[in-house]
């Protein structure tokens, strides 16, 4: 499954490359992307695990930028 | 101040009541108010902290957040750690200068990104905001295009947005395409046949089925392409990123190095150390890269931005970087160089008649004939024979025809059908090439009208201006026979093609351009990196496998046509070929300046490394090497955007 989610108050082109890099080696990531550009996420993970995967990524999100929020 | 959002506005007011303090504080620093005691010190300490906080409390909680975390080598970090070193070293203007320039720089950045990324929104303008849905008691309801149901009928009033593919069931009138394929002559619609979203409605009510719910649509379509084009990254930006992934701990290290080596080895440790750990701050404070990680994905998506507002489609970054290397540009010639349909282009008369007559006999004949060729020849002529005139038609498949118009007998066929009826055919020098078709009236040959698929308009300019924009050589691929291809190349001006070619056969041929391509540019990896590129130009219906080959594979008039944007990397919506030397263009420009970008910060960052380490650059300098060609660098960018 393939899903984007906006982002808010992703303030800083480098911090999207760093999430970017987190979120790829969390377990059944098949491919994501943070688009600083956009403001947008998006997370190609297995259907079983997708949610589980989700809140995983947005912890990643909390620890490289704490004011950044994901909208579900 | 309409221009700024309120977080803006709020970050405008702090930093504006924060360089007031600390010019005042300046002032009185420096007329002597503040005793050189350590009372005085203290006081001038806690006064500096004001402005200090009220400028950069975010970026000092961000710090303290990320040190829980383990993000040390974020910007907030390194930012906070050089201004509590310049603290410490009594520097007290400085660090608080240094704080106030770099959230103004910060202010700077933000306010430029985000007008980027409203003028990338007005281009992508296209997507529609509401439908007008009719029920079945032809009331109307306004809905979101989210809610549309295949099968809805959709009311769309003059100078409205159509917000769904859709076919017209009443009402005909004129569209507006150039939100999507940049061209600005409006488009017939008629009933029974398609409109599509992102249109803008002329000056007719229309009434439209929808046959797709909106995601599905292809101004959804469009837009995803677009957001997505940003993941697919170009070799510039993955180089700025592991450039990143390398530089901030490289410089952090160096100024730890910096402000202990130095300090060691004069022997004087105590006295050195001050100077020492100020130039080192001078460094963390120029560690971040961010002008790189911000302006060149930038420049990219500026230059995504102004291709779509020309109606072309790139699918990644790594295509317009592509773009702006080729080399090699082949092209197929049915429906992509000429029209794709058949026309008139030369008419042979004999002695005694002329064009226009042996077309109006022609096209007599012809005139209830569905064959390509025959409705080429009955579009030409001007002043036809009246239907009730014409008699006894008598078809020869694949041959030719013959009728009665009046009390002439009109025979139109080639070759093998003239032999057939006995009908006596002069010599004739070949002219124009294309499919020949003789014309006798009673029984005597009267000219010969040569049908063909004739190049499209600007065709020929557009490979002019291919080649001049650094296309080495432009080859045209075709099925037809080598005669049709050498004169459509002479007229086009390619002086390279290949005819007599099954589908299959392109494959091949791009394949083996594509081995010479590699075996020019020489063996290994890096070596293939750099050799000049292909892109093969075709519809996008029958050539899926081509576009894939080829480095760069290019679609034409694709608008609506879901398989064509599925197959291709770039997509160009209407029909128009010189729409590829402009998004070459586009693509230079987008190299260009992401390469001045990268020389420019890395010769300031650097520069500025060397002199602090020497002690000739502050920290002021530092913040300009950090934030200040940040903005700069951005600023270059945003020339992308503009149309």
């Amino acid at each position: 499954m393939k899903k984007k989610f906006k982002l808010v108050d992703l303030d800083c082109a480098n911090c999207a490359a760093k999430m970017e890099e987190a979120i790829k080696k969390i377990d059944g990531v098949n491919d994501a992307s943070v688009s600083f550009m956009t403001q947008k996420m998006m997370i190609e993970a297995d259907d079983e695990i997708f949610d589980q995967v989700v809140e995983e990524a947005i912890k990643c999100i909390a620890v490289v930028e704490p004011d950044c929020q994901v909208v579900l | 101040m309409d221009r700024f959002t309120d977080k803006q506005k709020k970050e405008l007011q702090r930093i504006g009541i924060s360089l007031v303090l600390f010019v005042i504080l300046m002032i009185a620093e420096h007329s002597g108010l503040f005793p050189d005691t350590m009372g005085g010190r203290i006081a001038l300490l806690l006064l500096y902290l004001v402005p200090y906080f009220i400028v950069g409390h975010d970026v000092v909680r961000k710090c303290l957040i990320g040190i829980k975390n383990r993000q040390l080598f974020d910007e907030s970090f390194l930012m906070t750690v050089a201004t509590i070193g310049a603290f410490g070293c009594g520097e007290f203007g400085e660090a608080v200068a240094v704080m106030l320039f770099y959230q103004v720089g910060e202010f700077f950045q933000g306010y430029a990104v985000g007008k980027s990324r409203g003028s990338i929104a007005d281009l992508m303008s296209m997507a529609p905001d509401f439908a007008n849905r009719e029920a079945e008691d032809g009331s109307v309801e306004v809905i979101d295009p989210d809610d549309i149901e295949v099968g809805d009928i959709l009311v769309i009033k003059p100078g409205e947005k159509v917000p769904t593919d859709g076919i017209v069931i009443e009402g005909s009138g004129l569209v507006n395409t150039s939100a999507l394929t940049g061209e600005s002559l409006p488009r017939l619609v008629k009933e029974g046949e398609q409109v599509i979203s992102g249109c803008i409605n002329g000056d007719t009510l229309l009434r439209v089925r929808a046959e797709k719910e909106f995601d599905d649509c292809t101004v959804s379509q469009i837009l995803e392409l677009v957001e997505d084009a940003s993941s697919r990254k170009s070799v510039t930006e993955n180089f700025i990123t592991r450039f990143a992934h390398y530089y901030t701990p490289a410089v952090v290290i160096a100024a730890v190095a910096l402000a202990f080596l130095p300090p060691l080895i004069s022997g004087d440790f105590v006295a050195e150390f001050g100077k020492w750990v100020l130039r080192a701050c001078t460094f963390l404070v120029i560690s971040c890269p961010c002008a790189l990680v911000i302006s060149v994905p930038l420049a990219f998506f500026g230059g995504i931005g102004a291709a779509s507002s020309k109606g072309v489609l790139v699918k990644g970054s790594n295509y317009l970087e592509l773009l702006a290397n080729l080399d090699t540009v082949v092209s197929d010639k049915t429906g992509t160089l000429t029209e794709g349909r058949f026309r008139v282009a030369m008419v042979e008369a004999a002695e005694g008649y002329d064009a226009a007559g042996i077309i109006r006999y022609a096209a007599a004949a012809e005139a209830g004939s569905t064959h390509p060729i025959a409705a080429a020849i009955v579009e030409a002529c001007d002043n036809p024979i009246p239907q009730s005139e014409i008699k006894d038609v008598r078809n020869v498949v694949g041959k030719g025809i013959t009728a009665k118009a009046g009390r002439d007998t009109i025979a139109v066929g080639n070759k093998g059908f003239f032999d057939e009826e006995g009908i006596e055919l002069p010599e004739i020098a070949a002219g124009v090439s294309g499919t020949n078709c003789y014309v006798a009236k009673n029984g005597r040959y009267i000219g010969t009208i040569i049908v063909a698929d004739v190049p499209k308009e600007g065709a020929k300019e557009a490979i002019r201006r291919m080649m001049e924009a650094g296309v080495k050589s432009v080859i045209m691929l075709t099925g037809d026979s080598e005669k049709v291809a050498s004169a459509v190349a002479a007229e086009l001006g390619i002086t390279d093609y290949r005819a007599e070619l099954l589908p299959q056969d392109k494959v091949n041929v791009v394949e083996e351009l594509l081995e010479g391509l590699r075996s020019r540019a020489g063996q290994g990896d890096k070596a293939d990196k750099k050799r000049g590129r292909l892109a093969f130009i075709g519809d996008g219906i029958n050539d899926a496998p081509v576009l894939s080959v080829a480095d760069v594979g290019i679609a034409m008039g694709s608008l609506g046509s879901d398989a064509a944007i599925e197959a291709a990397d770039v997509v160009i919506m209407d029909d128009d070929l010189e729409r590829i030397p402009s998004v070459m263009g586009i693509a230079r420009k987008t190299l260009g300046i992401s390469k001045q970008n990268i020389a420019f910060a890395l010769f300031v960052k650097f520069s500025c490394l060397v002199l602090g380490a020497l002690g000739i650059a502050n920290m002021w300098m530092a913040v300009f090497a950090d934030v200040g060609v940040a903005v700069i660098c951005i600023l270059n960018s945003m020339r992308m955007l503009k149309k």
